[in-house]
């Protein structure tokens, strides 16, 4: 008999997200993904005034907090043909680049690496060959037999005093944690010290947009003005603040983060051969040098891989109504045109219907809808985005810094290629675009500096603030490459108010359950690619392939206009 | 799991830290607080007696934000917290254990510590249907009720589980309902923002830890402390306001050189929060200071107070203050509260005179 193995909650993620395993002897055979929580954003959004929209639309999520503002923004100007000057350009990249780089490291240390890092092994470390592991690694400062000595001591007196808070009940002594207690130990340390460094590098958001998490962003440009000569507006001293948060976060990057990576890495080499799944990648593009509309600008490129052929990228094109499609077949809301129909995000339409078990309940029934997260298809293609599909997409482009750091990472590792398409390839190719936005990042900033220096102040264009000087009815598409993967957003206004709002999100690819068809979502496929669990009672291996996407499912589950009752057409310019 | 009952006095004494280095670091707390010296012996005392006190975290409809928020705390830091003054027993984002293991925590957390631990609720609860929340297969109301029947108190973070947030924003499609719309039996204390500021709601649970009573509240359950007072009061733009120089648009000169927001829409007027005395960030910076208005995010129904870059019809501040809003959840509540939290602190305040290091080490 088959054994259902029920995760819920998975935890060390954003939002609430159920998996469900059913089991073939050790093995999983089919997995199932359930976002199982709702609030309805799109619904409140309809009728507001479109330059509040970023607002309401940031609060989607906390976690990857600028995603939501940019890509609502964006959407409003795309709508209204609106330009922005070149400095709110640059310092939105910049914020888009920190918001990666501390969401990256976040994820790597406080959500993931628990899965890999066996915490109570780190007791048994010794800290002088701790200090050697770390010295042979990296050139990070913190790393003598003292300082480790010390760590171990902080965490023996935690252990001892019987109160475990949020170690407790940690599958620990799995036969599937593999690090020596030097190498946990280690990753303790650096768990501990990205926290404090992660509060440091976010004060760059706090200086554009007044506060992390959730800055303010404008319609327009950004709010903060620049002014050499005030006290009160972007002066020399916050450039000089914004460029040590920029030379910190470089630092952890190239010191502790990559290198760390690579040498938990290689205790897992088994894991670069399992949770691929589905082998279909998708990228919208992000990142210009000069502005939205030339993608040709973009650091991230846009295009589609399919089944791991990375000789050839397909063109994507967001207002194709044959391209992308939401399906709701196993999700619990209604279409007007029937619950087996895909429609287009412009025909967005969606009614929230829970036909689930009455709580409390032990199981899903998933031939029946089983998530609040709707199936998006490309070509009735299931995609997985996020930083496995830039990276790969970046390295069929033929971008030279990419394939280089590719190639030194596989190295270190004596793996081909093919690795990246594995558990560990997402986890490593999140650390890899990390090294690639934190350069990045100082040539933004180079940008920025040069243009002041050249008088460029403008930080905002008035032109089309006033809604009066707008058309009647206009519509638009806001689209970034989020920490995540490919996010969009389409909102339609009519006499200065929202009459339509949809959000495509990352985790909303990824995390999606079943289509009308039986095709899995990118979670769902992963799992299903040769797991097997040593313990059915401590189901790590799940942990780590879910991990790996970095789910964050108050993203994922949105829900559009209860109604429906409107076809909405959106040229995408460009 | 080991339930060792070792206090955090005796654990410093095993590790060689001496009365007088334990004292010491009592006095850079108090300091480090803001409290003073005569809150040494109290904080002394509240460390040394009691095992970290358990907080059972649970998140239901939220964007957890006000986690992020949590560890973006200076004073006491995320990781001093959870390793030297709490015991954060249950917390989706951060703990380790998923599934059955992590409900096993959080059971385990509330018999070991029946009444006498902390909840703490980010996200509104959806009222609407049990189906549009749940965790572990059941309702978000079937686990706060389950979990805060234990409870001492419940500190509901963010605008969300003090008000009901975003979800319950016009027209409320899932039912959205705030904790003290739930809990009415015992003390909740609303810490609103859109998240709060991470010194407020490590601030709170300091102020828990260290007097052993809870903050004195205001109407809408918030602790006073950092909710007593406009943005606009304490605004550093004010003397702009005041003399009538404001910023037109933005980017003009108003904006470039710090004049008053008030005509971008700035809801500094009408929001009670701690943002322009505590800023964000270490200190970094806050919204007016970074050039866009305050969008009133500590406030109920903010969401539906007008759009943010409208000028308020009213400019100051106690007038809008009850006006401007729809009815607030939970003042009933916050009052009880309130009361008894008055009696506590004033007995705790009579008790502790003036002392120095010198009298704490013959004691």
């Amino acid at each position: 008999m088959s054994e259902r193995i029920v995760v819920d909650p998975i935890t060390r993620i954003e939002g609430h997200l159920r998996i469900e395993a059913q089991m073939k002897g050790n093995r999983i055979e089919q997995a199932y993904s359930s976002g199982t929580m709702v609030r309805g954003i799109e619904t409140i959004l309809k009728g507001r005034d479109p330059r509040d929209a970023w607002a309401y639309a940031q609060r989607i999520c906390g976690v990857c907090t600028l995603v939501h503002g940019i890509a609502s923004i964006r959407a409003v100007e795309d709508a209204l043909n609106y330009d922005i000057p070149k400095n709110a350009q640059l310092i939105r990249n910049l914020m888009i680049g920190a918001q990666y780089i501390h969401d990256h490291v976040m994820h790597f240390y406080h959500l993931h690496a628990l899965d890999w890092v066996d915490v109570v092994s780190a007791l048994k470390a010794d800290p002088q060959a701790t200090a050697e592991l770390a010295q042979s690694l990296s050139s990070w400062p913190n790393s003598s037999p003292g300082y480790f000595a010390d760590t171990r001591r902080r965490l023996a007196d935690f252990v001892e005093s019987g109160q475990l808070g949020i170690f407790a009940n940690g599958y620990w002594g799995h036969p599937e944690y593999k690090l020596p207690p030097e190498a946990n130990l280690m990753a303790v340390a650096h768990y501990l010290e990205a926290l404090a460094w992660q509060r440091e590098v976010v004060k760059l958001h706090t200086i554009f947009g007044g506060k992390n998490p959730h800055p303010n962003f404008l319609v327009g440009g950004v709010a903060s003005p620049i002014d050499l000569n005030s006290d009160s507006a972007i002066n020399a001293r916050r450039l000089s603040q914004v460029q040590d948060v920029i030379s910190r976060m470089r630092q952890f990057v190239d010191q502790v983060y990559l290198p760390d990576t690579l040498a938990i890495a290689s205790f897992y080499k088994e894991w670069f051969k399992r949770g691929e799944g589905l082998g279909n990648f998708l990228c919208y593009g992000d990142l210009p040098a000069t502005n939205m509309r030339d993608r040709d600008s973009f650091l991230f490129p846009p295009g589609v891989i399919l089944d791991r052929d990375l000789s050839r990228v397909h063109e994507i094109d967001m207002h194709d109504k044959a391209q992308i499609q939401e399906y709701v077949a196993h999700s619990w809301y209604n279409y007007s045109t029937g619950k087996e129909t895909g429609l287009h995000p412009y025909d967005g339409e969606t009614q929230l219907d829970y036909t689930g078990p009455e709580p409390p309940f032990k199981q899903l029934q998933v031939e029946d809808p089983y998530s609040w997260i709707k199936s998006p298809r490309w070509r009735d293609k299931a995609m997985e985005v996020g930083p496995l599909s830039r990276v790969l997409l970046l390295y069929a482009s033929g971008h030279e810094p990419t394939r280089e750091l590719a190639r030194f990472a596989l190295a270190k590792l004596d793996l081909p290629i093919i690795a990246l398409f594995s558990t560990l390839g997402r986890t490593a190719a999140r650390t890899l675009e990390s090294k690639l936005l934190a350069d990045a990042m100082q040539g933004w900033f180079d940008d920025l500096v040069s243009n002041i220096k050249r008088g460029d102040t403008r930080t905002f264009n008035e032109a089309l603030w006033d809604p009066s000087t707008w058309p009647e009815t206009c519509q638009g598409a806001g689209f970034m490459e989020a920490p995540r993967g490919a996010l969009g957003h389409w909102v339609v206004i009519r006499n200065g108010k929202i009459a339509n709002y949809q959000a495509v999100v990352p985790s909303t690819w990824n995390a999606g359950p079943r289509d009308a068809s039986g095709q899995s979502g990118a979670y769902e496929a992963a799992l299903q690619d040769q797991h097997t669990l040593v313990d059915s009672s401590q189901p790590l291996e799940i942990l780590r392939t879910i991990h790996s996407f970095d789910p964050c499912i108050a993203c994922a589950v949105h829900l559009a206009d209860e109604a429906g009752d409107e076809l909405i057409k959106i040229q995408i310019s460009g | 799991m080991d339930t060792n009952t070792k206090t955090l006095g005796e654990a410093l004494r095993r590790n060689g830290v001496t009365r007088r280095g334990f004292l010491k670091f009592c006095t850079a707390t108090a300091s480090m607080m803001a409290l003073p010296p005569s809150m040494v012996p109290a904080i002394a005392a509240a460390l040394e007696q009691a095992r970290r006190p358990s907080v059972i975290w649970l998140s239901f409809q939220e964007c957890t934000g006000c986690t992020e928020s949590l560890s973006r705390s200076h004073a006491p830091s995320l990781e001093n917290l959870i390793f030297d003054h709490i015991s954060l027993d249950y917390h989706h984002t951060l703990q380790v254990a998923s599934g059955e293991a992590a409900e096993a925590a959080r059971e385990a957390a509330m018999h070991a510590n029946e009444g006498a631990y902390l909840v703490v609720v980010d996200g509104s609860i959806p009222l609407g249907n049990p189906g549009y929340s749940t965790i572990a297969g059941f309702s978000n109301l079937q686990t706060l009720e389950e979990t805060v029947a234990g409870a001492v108190a419940v500190i509901a973070v963010g605008t969300c589980a003090s008000f009901g947030g975003l979800p319950k924003a016009y027209p409320n499609p899932t039912g959205a309902v705030s904790v003290s719309d739930i809990v009415t039996d015992k003390p909740v204390i609303n810490v609103p923002g859109c998240p709060p500021i991470p010194m407020v709601i490590t601030g709170v649970l300091a102020h828990y830890l260290t007097f052993g009573t809870l903050p004195e509240l205001d109407h809408y359950g918030r602790p006073k402390a950092f909710y007593g007072t406009s943005i606009h009061d304490r605004c550093y733009r004010r003397p702009f306001y005041d003399k009538g120089r404001f910023a037109h648009t933005f980017d003009d000169e108003g904006a470039r050189k710090g004049w008053c927001l008030y005509k971008l829409g700035c809801k500094g007027p009408m929001t009670y929060n701690a943002c322009a005395t505590a800023k964000w960030n270490q200190g970094t910076s806050w919204p007016v200071e970074s050039g866009h208005g305050c969008i009133g995010c500590a406030e109920p129904d903010f969401w539906d107070a007008g759009g943010f870059y409208n000028a308020l019809s009213v400019p100051t501040g106690e007038i809008s203050r009850n006006a401007s809003y729809a009815i607030a959840a939970g003042v009933g509540v916050g009052a009880i509260a309130a009361g008894i939290n008055q009696r506590t602190r004033n007995k705790a305040v009579r008790q502790h005179a003036e002392v120095t290091i010198e009298d704490l080490e013959k004691r």
